[in-house]
C-alpha cells in the first residue's frame, strides 16, 4: 500500500499563547506533532504492518517543522517529505496549502492518505476534506476505527457522539479522530533509525508552482488574546447553604436558570 | 453593497438546528439586504422545513429531496448543494460549524476554488469590510479574518450568533428542485446512537462535566441527573476519558470539543491548561472540587469547595425545587 500521512507541527498543548508585536510569540515555545496528526502516523503504520508498503510523511511548513518529521519516521514512518515555504511565502491560508498538496500528490498514486481531524492551532479542519475533493476521492472525516480488505474499506467514524459505519473504497483520505489507536512513543533504535531515513525538501519551485498559483483567499488582520477571566466567588459555608447560594445565584445574579 | 447569501440548512431528527436559525442571522448581516436563500437537503417532504427558515428570516428557500439523502453523505449532500449553488451563483455562503458542516464546507469550498473561514463566533461589518473572528489555539486566542478574493463563505459555531426574531407572518417561496444524484461512493451502513437526548456538546445551553474526581463510569451517574434536571448534557475532561470513565466523544479541551455554553458546571476537574482552552469561553462557569488550590476556580464564576458526590445531589434537588417554585 502506498500511505501517505499529513502531518503540522503545532505549539505544545501546555503552551500559553502571548501576543507581542500584534504576532504569536514563539521564541521558547515548545512544539509537537499536531496531537489529532500522532494518530494518522500511528495508523498509517498499523496499515503497513497489516498490508505491505510504504508510510511517508508530508508537511507544509517551515524548516523546523525537521523535528516533527523526524519523530514520526523514529515512531515508524518510512520517508518524509517537507515542503518548505520559509523562502517563498510569507502567509497563506488552507487554500494555499491544499494547492501546493494538489501539486505534491498529482504523480503520487497513494493508496490512502491520513490526516488529522483538525489542528489544534488553526483549527479550519479544511486541509484534508479540501485535498481529497482536489484528488478527486472519497473523504471521510473523524474516523475511529478502520479496516481495509483489498480495495474496500470500512470505516465507524464519530458523528457528535454517535457512531457511523461506512463502506468506501480505494483511493481514500481519512481524518483521524481520538479513539482510533494509541500513538507509540519512539523507541530509541527507532530514534537511532530515523536518523539514516530520508527526508526529502522541496520549494515551490520543485513542485512547478509560482507565488501567485497559491495566493490566499483570506488574511488574518488581526490577534488578541480573551479577557482575562477574574476569579469568581468561592461560596462559604456547609454544602446545603453553599448549594442553596449557588441556585439563588445562577438565578438572580448569572441568570442562566 | 449587499451580497446574494445561500445559507445550508440542517435539520436533525425531523427539526431544523438552531444553528440554521443562527446562520440565516449571520447571512443578513453578511448579505447587507442582499436575498437570502435558504437550501435543505433530505428525503421525504422539506417544504415545512423550509417554511420555518422562511420566518426565521430567509427570502426564499430551495428544497433537493432524494432517498440518498436520508442520512447526510458528503458525496450526496456536496452534489446536491452543489447544484443549487450553480443555480443560484451566491456571493457568499453561510452554514453551521457543526459535524454536518465541517464535514462537507471544505469540500464546497475546494471545489468552488473558494476561501472558507470556518468557526466564526463573530462578524463585525462596521468598518465597511466584513471582519471574522475565530477562536485559535482552542480559545486560548482570537483572531480576526477577512476574505481577500471571491466568496464570502464561513462557518459559524454553535451558540455564539443570536438568530433574528422568529416572524410568521413573514412569507416566501420554497421550491423543490430536481437534482439527479449520481452513485456514492461511500454510503452509511449503520448509524449507532451513543449520544443522549440528541443534544451535542457545541450546542448544548448547559454541560456538566465531571473529571478524574468522579472516579468512575458510575460516578458520572450524578452528573447526568444533574444534566437532566437543567435540560443540558454530560462531558468530561481528559482525565476522565484516558481512565475509561466515558466516551472520548465526551471530552471537552485543546484535544476534544471546545464549547461555549451558557452554564458550565466543572465536577472533580482540576482545570488543566488543556481543558481550559475548551471550555473557558462559556457564559457562566461553576466549579466543584475537593481542592481549593484547583487551577479550575481561577475561571470560575461560582466556586464550591467540597466532594461533588455530596453537592451534586443536593444541587439536583435544590434545582427541582427551584423549577416546581418557579
Amino acid at each position: 500500500m502506498n500511505i501517505f500521512v499529513l502531518l503540522k507541527r503545532t505549539f505544545d498543548t501546555e503552551e500559553k499563547i502571548v501576543i507581542k508585536n500584534g504576532q504569536i510569540e514563539d521564541d521558547g515555545a515548545e512544539y509537537i506533532i499536531n496531537p489529532y496528526d500522532e494518530y494518522a502516523v500511528e495508523e498509517a503504520i498499523n496499515l503497513r504492518d497489516e498490508h505491505g508498503g510504504e508510510v511517508t510523511v508530508v508537511t507544509v511548513g517551515e524548516e523546523d517543522s525537521e523535528k516533527q518529521l523526524r519523530t514520526a519516521l523514529a515512531m515508524g514512518a518510512d520517508k518524509s517529505v517537507l515542503i518548505n515555504t520559509e523562502d517563498d511565502l510569507e502567509e497563506g491560508d488552507q487554500y494555499t496549502t491544499v494547492k501546493i498538496l494538489e501539486a505534491f500528490f498529482a504523480d503520487k498514486e497513494a493508496d490512502i492518505i491520513l490526516a488529522g481531524n483538525v489542528a489544534i492551532d488553526e483549527a479550519s479542519g479544511q486541509v484534508g476534506p479540501r485535498l481529497a475533493e482536489r484528488l478527486d476521492i472519497p473523504c471521510i472525516t473523524t474516523i475511529t476505527d478502520i479496516k481495509v480488505d483489498g480495495e474496500n474499506v470500512n470505516i465507524e467514524r464519530d458523528v457528535e457522539g454517535d457512531v457511523e459505519k461506512i463502506e468506501t473504497s480505494l483511493p481514500l483520505l481519512v481524518t483521524c479522530q481520538q479513539g482510533l489507536n494509541e500513538p507509540r512513543y519512539p523507541s530509541l533504535p527507532g530514534i537511532m533509525k530515523a536518523k539514516k531515513k530520508p527526508l526529502e525538501e522541496l520549494e515551490l519551485d520543485d513542485l512547478d508552482l509560482e507565488e501567485d498559483d497559491v495566493e490566499q483567499k483570506s488574511r488574518t488582520t488581526e490577534i488578541f488574546l480573551p479577557p482575562e477571566k477574574e476569579a469568581g466567588k468561592v461560596l462559604e459555608g456547609e454544602s446545603d447553604e453553599q448549594v442553596k447560594e449557588l441556585v439563588s445565584l445562577l438565578k438572580t445574579e448569572a441568570k442562566v436558570l | 453593497m449587499s451580497k446574494k447569501m445561500l445559507v445550508i440548512g440542517e435539520a436533525r431528527e425531523g427539526a431544523l438546528r438552531n444553528v440554521t436559525f443562527e446562520a440565516i442571522a449571520a447571512a443578513s448581516k453578511i448579505g447587507g439586504g442582499g436575498e437570502i436563500v435558504g437550501v435543505l437537503c433530505g428525503d421525504g417532504n422539506l417544504e415545512s422545513l423550509g417554511q420555518e427558515m422562511i420566518y426565521q428570516g430567509a427570502d426564499r428557500v430551495v428544497t433537493v429531496s432524494d432517498e440518498k439523502l436520508k442520512t447526510y453523505t458528503p458525496e450526496g449532500y456536496g452534489q446536491a448543494v452543489q447544484a443549487v449553488i450553480d443555480n443560484e451563483s451566491p456571493e457568499g455562503i453561510v452554514m453551521g460549524h457543526t459535524s454536518i458542516g465541517k464535514d462537507i464546507t471544505p469540500k464546497i469550498a475546494s471545489r468552488l476554488e473558494s476561501g472558507l473561514i470556518s468557526d466564526v463566533t463573530e462578524i463585525d461589518t462596521d468598518g465597511g469590510e466584513i471582519v471574522f473572528t475565530r477562536p485559535i489555539y482552542s480559545g486560548k486566542a482570537f483572531e480576526k479574518k477577512v476574505i481577500t478574493d471571491g466568496l464570502t463563505f464561513i462557518t459559524i459555531r454553535p451558540n455564539n450568533i443570536a438568530s433574528l426574531e422568529r416572524d410568521e407572518s413573514r412569507s416566501g417561496e420554497v421550491s423543490s428542485s430536481d437534482v439527479a444524484i449520481n452513485d456514492l461512493r461511500t454510503i452509511v451502513t449503520d448509524i449507532i446512537r451513543k449520544s443522549s437526548e440528541g443534544v451535542d456538546l457545541s450546542e448544548a445551553k448547559v454541560i456538566v462535566a465531571g473529571g478524574r474526581g468522579v472516579k468512575s463510569s458510575e460516578g458520572f451517574e450524578p452528573l447526568e441527573q444533574l444534566a437532566n434536571a437543567l435540560g443540558g448534557t454530560v462531558g468530561a475532561s481528559r482525565g476522565a476519558c484516558d481512565a475509561g470513565y466515558c466516551d472520548y466523544s465526551l471530552q471537552i479541551g485543546q484535544t476534544g470539543k471546545v464549547v461555549t455554553p451558557d452554564l458550565y458546571i466543572a465536577c472533580g476537574i482540576s482545570g488543566a491548561i488543556q481543558h481550559l482552552a475548551g471550555m473557558s469561553n462559556s457564559k457562566v462557569i461553576v466549579a466543584i472540587n475537593k481542592d481549593p488550590e484547583a487551577n479550575i476556580f481561577n475561571v470560575a464564576d461560582y466556586g464550591i469547595v467540597g466532594d461533588l458526590f455530596d453537592v451534586v445531589p443536593k444541587l439536583i434537588e435544590e434545582i427541582k425545587q427551584a423549577n416546581v417554585n418557579a
